[in-house]
């Protein structure tokens, strides 16, 4: 029976990384369905989501001999979603001097509106700290009360904040 | 008419200082700037500041006043040569700018000398009419213009209203980290 699979590689980069973990899998059928990987500051980041017909020690087993001390694989069974997540109504862009506390501050403040956050990336370069998102409010959200509230918490933070219906996607 | 418009734009604004550009976070960058009065002296003098600063720094194509720490509604812009370039009103320098139109909106990348270390992929509109005065004569103009000179004109306006093109940009993944350095 085919079973969805959570893993996550993070680490120290060098080259084959994912040419060993793809080879591993691959070579007990998996199928890469949903992933995402990149360099957080330099370290090797993958989250993917893999359909194998396998039980959890046994993928374990197949990961196994790539983990290494600087190189952490975890791999969580995972129940098959039945719906697609509701597609993103607003993006969030946030910026200002680098502090503690910006990220969890303002998407308390959008979890408290029932807002969802569908993707999110920070990065931070020199003081500079950037935080952009998608997010998924209620159809039933008041924007303009949402906006306020951010606007307040960003004033506190000193940071700027904008939260704005995403545009239509063109199609050619 | 484009032909007309230079005339009106055409000013040297030589002799300027370079001034040193205000990186973000920076609050200057973060708050409306106040508007001009085109003809005084100290108008003239921040228009020829721009121009040398801008002429300095290498890829600017537009610098606005709060950049270089002035909050005031003054910018300058060139985008002449540049590859993206299609409709251009040569150098110029322009004050209190409004943004009268703006229609056929397309996603690019795009930097900023305020924040050199990032890049970002927003929406902004191809096709613009702008109003403004130009510094020293108080001729008000209007400029309608397409493609990279319409986005640049945009960017430096977002810039007198306290906005960066990081306020703007499209998606989780649409601020990118520099990679190529002028």
């Amino acid at each position: 029976m085919v079973s969805n699979f959570g893993i996550t590689v993070v680490g120290h980069d060098r080259p084959g990384i994912v040419a060993d973990i793809t080879g591993a899998l691959g070579s007990h059928g998996g199928n890469i369905e949903d992933s995402s990987m990149t360099l957080l500051r330099g370290h090797f980041a993958w989250t993917l989501i893999v359909d194998l017909a396998a039980t959890l020690p046994e993928v374990d087993d197949a990961v196994n001999p790539l983990r290494a001390p600087e190189l952490l694989i975890a791999v969580v069974k995972l129940p098959i979603e039945a719906t697609d997540p509701d597609a993103p109504t607003h993006w969030l862009n946030v910026h200002g001097s680098d502090r503690p506390g910006i990220v969890s501050a303002i998407t308390r403040e959008i979890a408290a509106a029932g807002g969802n956050i569908t993707d999110l990336s920070t990065r931070l370069v020199g003081s500079l700290y950037v935080v952009s998102a998608d997010v998924t409010l209620p159809k039933t959200n008041d924007d303009h009360a949402l906006a306020s509230s951010l606007s307040a918490i960003a004033a506190n933070l000193d940071v700027e904040v904008s939260l704005r219906p995403v545009d239509d996607d063109d199609l050619f | 008419m484009t032909d007309d418009i230079r005339e009106l734009l055409l000013a040297d604004f030589d002799g300027g200082r370079v001034r040193e550009a205000v990186l973000a976070p920076h609050p200057v960058l973060s708050a409306p700037c106040e508007a001009v009065d085109p003809g005084a002296p100290e108008t003239i003098a921040l228009a020829a500041d721009l121009m040398a600063t801008m002429e300095a720094s290498a890829g600017c194509v537009g610098l606005a006043a709060n950049q270089i720490g002035v909050p005031k509604r003054v910018f300058s812009l060139d985008v002449s040569g540049h590859v993206k370039t299609r409709t251009a009103h040569g150098r110029f320098v322009l004050c209190n700018p409004v943004l009268e139109q703006a229609t056929r909106h397309q996603k690019a990348r795009e930097g900023c000398l305020s924040v050199p270390d990032f890049t970002g992929d927003l929406k902004r509109a191809t096709r613009v009419t702008v109003r403004g005065w130009v510094p020293g004569t108080g001729s008000e103009v209007v400029i309608t213009t397409d493609a990279y000179e319409a986005r640049a004109l945009q960017h430096e306006i977002d810039h007198l209203n306290g906005l960066l093109f990081l306020d703007r940009v499209a998606g989780a993944h649409a601020i990118h980290v520099r990679q190529t350095y002028l």
